[in-house]
C-alpha cells in the first residue's frame, strides 16, 4: 500500500478513537469540565500529563533542532524536564490541597485581590496563546506533507476535531483522549527510532544505540559524526558552542517556565489527594522522559544520516523524500559551484537564510529561489522542523512506520493545543465572569460560557495557525520566558512565604511580565538585526530572559511587601492550611 | 504554642529540609554536571559518551525522575509520622 493511503487509514484511526472517547467522557459540570470532577488516576494523570506536555515541537520540533546544535540543544532536554522537579517539590502538592479550579484562583484568594487574579488571567493568555500559534502550525505541516491537503486546509481539520472533544468533554475529555494520544505518540515516536538504532548500530534500544559502535565501521556513532562535521566544517556535536551564561539561562527559563505553565499546573488539579499530586508528577515525568531520552538519540541518527544521504550525491539521485519537501519549501538546494551535486557545508546557503521560491525549475528540474546565493560552499537549506518527521523515509523504513509518525505527530499537536484551549476558556468563563464581572451566574450558565470560549479560542487558534508567527520551537520558547517572570514567582511566593502581600505580587508579576515581553519583543521584533550576543544584556538571548524577568519579579515583590501592610489573618490561615495535606480543602 | 501548632511547625521544617536537599541535587546534576562543569567532566568517557555531553542530554533527566520518587517516598513516610495523612 502507498504511504498516503496508509496514513488516511492510520491518522483516521486515530481520530475516530479520540472522538469515540470524547462521546464516552462528556463532561456536565463546571467541576468536570474545568478539572475532570477531580477524580483522575494519578497514572492516568501522569499519561495525560505527558501528551497534554509534549507538544508539536517536542515531537516535530525538538530532535531536529538538537540534530543542528549538537551539544547546544541540551537546554531544551534539560529545560524541558527539570521543571517537572521544581513542579512536583514546589508546586504541584500546595496547589492539590488548595483545591479549586484555576490558576488565577490559587492567585486571587491567596493574595485576596481581584486585581492579583486578573493580571493572573493576562499573563496566562499570553502565554497560551503564545504556546497554541506553534501546535496549529505543527498540525499545518503534518497535514500538508502528509495528506497532500493545503496548510489551512490542514489547520482547519484540526480545530474541528479539537473542537469536538474539547467543547464536548472540557477537561474529561480532555484527560482520556491525552491518554489515549500518549499511547499514540510514543509508539509512533519509539518505533522508528527502534528501527534506526538496530540499522546503525544493531542495539535495540536507541538511549544506548546512541552511545554505540556503527555496524559499519569500529568507531563509535558520536565520534564518527564529529569526524564528519569536522570534514565539511562543522564544531563538533559535542560541545558547547553558545556561551555558558546564555546556555545557563535557557535552561533555567525553560525549566523554570515548565514550572509555570498555566495548562500543566492545572493538570494537578484532576487527581483526588495531595500524595496523588505528587506521585502523578513522578508518572508525568516519566512518560515524558521515555522521549526525551530516545530524542538525542533520534538527533544524532539524523544528522549523519542527514550527511551521508545529501552531501557529495547528484541531485538528480536524490531519493523521493528530498523531492517531497523540496515541493512543499522546507527544502531547497542552489547549486553554487555548477556541478549537479549537492554540497552540504556550515553556513547558511542564501542571504537572509529562508528561501524564497520562484515558480521556475532549473536545469536538474530544481526549485530555483529569489535569494542572492551566500558567500560560503554551502548549498543547502534545511528547515530543522522536518527532520523526525523525514527520519524515517532517509532511513527507508517500511511505508506503515511512515504513516505512524504522522498520526504520532498530530497526536502531540492536538493534546497539547486541547489542554492550552481548557485553560484559555476556564479563565476566561471562571475567572473573568464567575469571579470578577457576573458572580451571579448560574452553574449552568458558566458551563454555557466554558464551551463558548473553547469554541471561541479553537478559532483565534487556528487564525494563529494559518499565519504563524514564526517557526515552531521559537515560539513555544517565549511562552517558557513569560511563565518564568511571571506566573512561577507568584505561585511560589503565595506558598512559601505568609507574609507576601498583594501589592508585592501584583507589582512582581507585572514588572517580570513587561520586562521579560520588552526584551522579546525588541529583539525579535522591533530590531531583528541588533539580536547577536554583543547588544544582549548580560549576553542572555531572548530565550534565556525570562530567568532575569523572574528575579526582578521576585525583588520588586520583596521590596513591595516590605513597605506595605501585611495580608489579613486569613491569609496565614490558608497558607497553614495548603501547607498541611490533611485537613479541609 | 499548642501541641497542634508544634506538629505544623515541624512539619513544615522537616518539608523543607527534604525539599531544599532535594533541589541541590538537582541543581549540581543538571546545571553542574550539565553546563558548568561539563566541559571537564568531558574528558572522562564511558562508552561512546563524553560524560559531561552525557549529563546534558541523558544523565541529567534520568536524575529527575529518581528525584521525584525519591521525594514522593520521603513525603509519604513523613505524612505517616505527623499523621497527616489524607486516609
Amino acid at each position: 500500500m502507498d504511504v498516503q493511503l496508509l496514513t488516511y487509514i492510520i491518522v483516521g484511526a486515530a481520530f475516530a478513537l479520540y472522538i469515540a472517547i470524547a462521546l464516552w467522557s462528556r463532561a456536565s459540570s463546571t467541576g468536570e469540565f474545568y478539572v475532570a470532577g477531580g477524580g483522575v488516576h494519578p497514572i492516568a494523570n501522569g499519561m495525560a500529563t505527558a501528551a497534554d506536555w509534549m507538544s508539536a515541537a517536542s515531537f516535530i520540533s525538538m530532535a531536529g533542532i538538537i540534530s543542528f546544535m549538537g551539544k547546544d540543544g541540551s537546554v531544551y532536554l534539560m529545560g524541558w524536564t527539570g521543571g517537572y522537579v521544581l513542579l512536583a517539590l514546589l508546586l504541584a502538592p500546595y496547589l492539590r490541597k488548595f483545591g479549586k479550579f484555576t490558576v488565577p484562583d490559587f492567585i486571587g484568594d491567596r493574595y485576596y485581590s481581584n486585581i492579583a487574579r486578573l493580571v493572573a488571567v493576562i499573563c496566562l493568555i499570553f502565554i497560551s496563546f503564545t504556546y497554541i500559534a506553534g501546535q496549529m502550525r505543527g498540525v499545518g505541516i503534518v497535514f500538508s506533507r502528509f495528506l497532500e491537503v493545503d496548510i489551512n486546509t490542514g489547520v482547519i481539520i484540526g480545530m474541528a476535531i479539537v473542537f469536538i472533544y474539547a467543547v464536548l468533554g472540557g477537561m474529561k475529555g480532555i484527560t482520556y483522549t491525552q491518554v489515549a494520544q500518549y499511547c499514540v505518540l510514543i509508539f509512533a515516536y519509539m518505533v522508528p527510532a527502534i528501527f534506526i538504532s538496530i540499522l546503525m548500530t544493531g542495539n535495540p534500544i536507541p538511549q544506548l544505540g546512541f552511545g554505540s559502535k556503527l555496524l559499519t565501521e569500529d568507531i563509535y556513532l558520536l565520534d564518527k559524526l564529529n569526524l564528519v562535521l569536522n570534514d565539511i566544517g562543522f564544531n563538533s556535536y559535542t560541545d558547547f558552542n553558545k556561551s555558558k551564561i546564555d546556555i545557563f539561562c535557557i535552561t533555567a527559563a525553560l525549566m523554570i517556565g515548565t514550572a509555570g505553565l498555566p495548562h500543566v499546573i492545572v493538570r494537578f488539579f484532576t487527581v483526588p489527594r495531595v500524595k496523588d499530586a505528587r506521585t502523578s508528577a513522578g508518572w508525568a515525568l516519566l512518560f515524558i522522559a521515555i522521549l526525551y531520552l530516545t530524542a538525542p538519540a533520534v538527533s544524532s541518527f539524523a544528522r549523519l544520516n542527514f550527511i551521508n544521504t545529501v552531501d557529495n550525491t547528484a541531485y538528480t539521485d536524490t531519493p523521493n523524500w528530498f523531492k517531497n519537501w523540496e515541493d512543499i519549501g522546507l527544502i531547497s538546494w542552489t547549486d553554487k559551484n555548477k556541478d549537479g551535486i549537492i554540497q552540504y557545508r556550515s553556513g547558511n546557503a542564501l542571504e537572509k537564510n529562508k528561501p524564497q521560491f520562484t515558480s521556475e525549475r532549473g536545469q536538474y528540474n530544481q526549485r530555483l529561489v529569489l535569494n542572492n546565493p551566500s558567500s560560503n560552499a554551502n548549498e543547502i537549506y534545511i528547515d530543522r522542523d522536518i527532520m523526525v518527521l523525514a527520519n524515517p523515509e532517509i532511513a527507508k523504513l517500511p511505508n506503515w512506520v511512515i504513516a505512524l509518525v504522522a498520526a504520532g505527530a498530530l497526536a502531540a499537536a492536538l493534546s497539547t493545543a486541547a489542554g492550552l484551549l481548557l485553560v484559555i476558556s476556564s479563565a476566561v468563563s471562571h475567572d473573568l465572569m464567575k469571579k470578577t464581572l457576573k458572580p451571579s451566574i448560574t452553574e449552568k450558565q458558566e458551563l454555557f460560557l466554558a464551551r463558548i470560549s473553547a469554541a471561541t479560542a479553537i478559532i483565534i487558534a487556528g487564525i494563529f495557525g494559518i499565519y504563524p508567527p514564526a517557526f515552531v520551537a521559537q515560539v513555544v520558547a517565549f511562552a517558557f520566558g513569560l511563565a518564568a517572570a511571571s506566573i512561577f514567582p507568584a505561585i511560589v511566593m503565595g506558598i512559601f512565604s505568609k507574609r507576601m502581600n498583594q501589592y508585592g505580587a501584583i507589582f512582581g508579576m507585572l514588572s517580570g511580565l513587561i520586562f521579560t515581553a520588552t526584551y522579546i519583543i525588541f529583539f525579535k521584533f522591533i530590531s531583528p538585526e541588533y539580536n547577536t550576543s554583543e547588544y544582549w544584556l548580560l549576553g542572555i538571548s531572548p530565550e534565556g530572559i525570562g530567568v532575569v524577568g523572574m528575579i526582578i519579579n521576585f525583588f520588586v515583590a520583596i521590596f513591595i511587601c516590605s513597605i506595605t501592610k501585611p495580608p489579613p489573618v486569613e491569609v496565614y490561615e490558608i497558607v497553614d492550611n495548603i501547607r498541611m495535606p490533611e485537613g479541609d480543602k | 504554642m499548642n501541641n497542634e501548632k508544634i506538629n505544623k511547625y515541624s512539619y513544615w521544617k522537616a518539608n523543607l529540609k527534604i525539599v531544599s536537599i532535594l533541589l541541590s541535587i538537582w541543581f549540581i546534576s543538571s546545571f553542574g554536571a550539565g553546563i558548568i562543569f561539563s566541559d571537564f567532566l568531558d574528558k572522562i568517557k564511558i562508552g561512546g559518551f563524553e560524560l559531561g555531553f552525557w549529563f546534558a542530554q541523558q544523565g541529567s533527566i534520568i536524575i529527575f525522575v529518581l528525584l521525584i520518587v525519591i521525594y514522593c517516598f520521603l513525603m509519604n513516610r513523613l505524612d505517616k509520622k505527623f499523621e497527616a495523612s489524607e486516609d
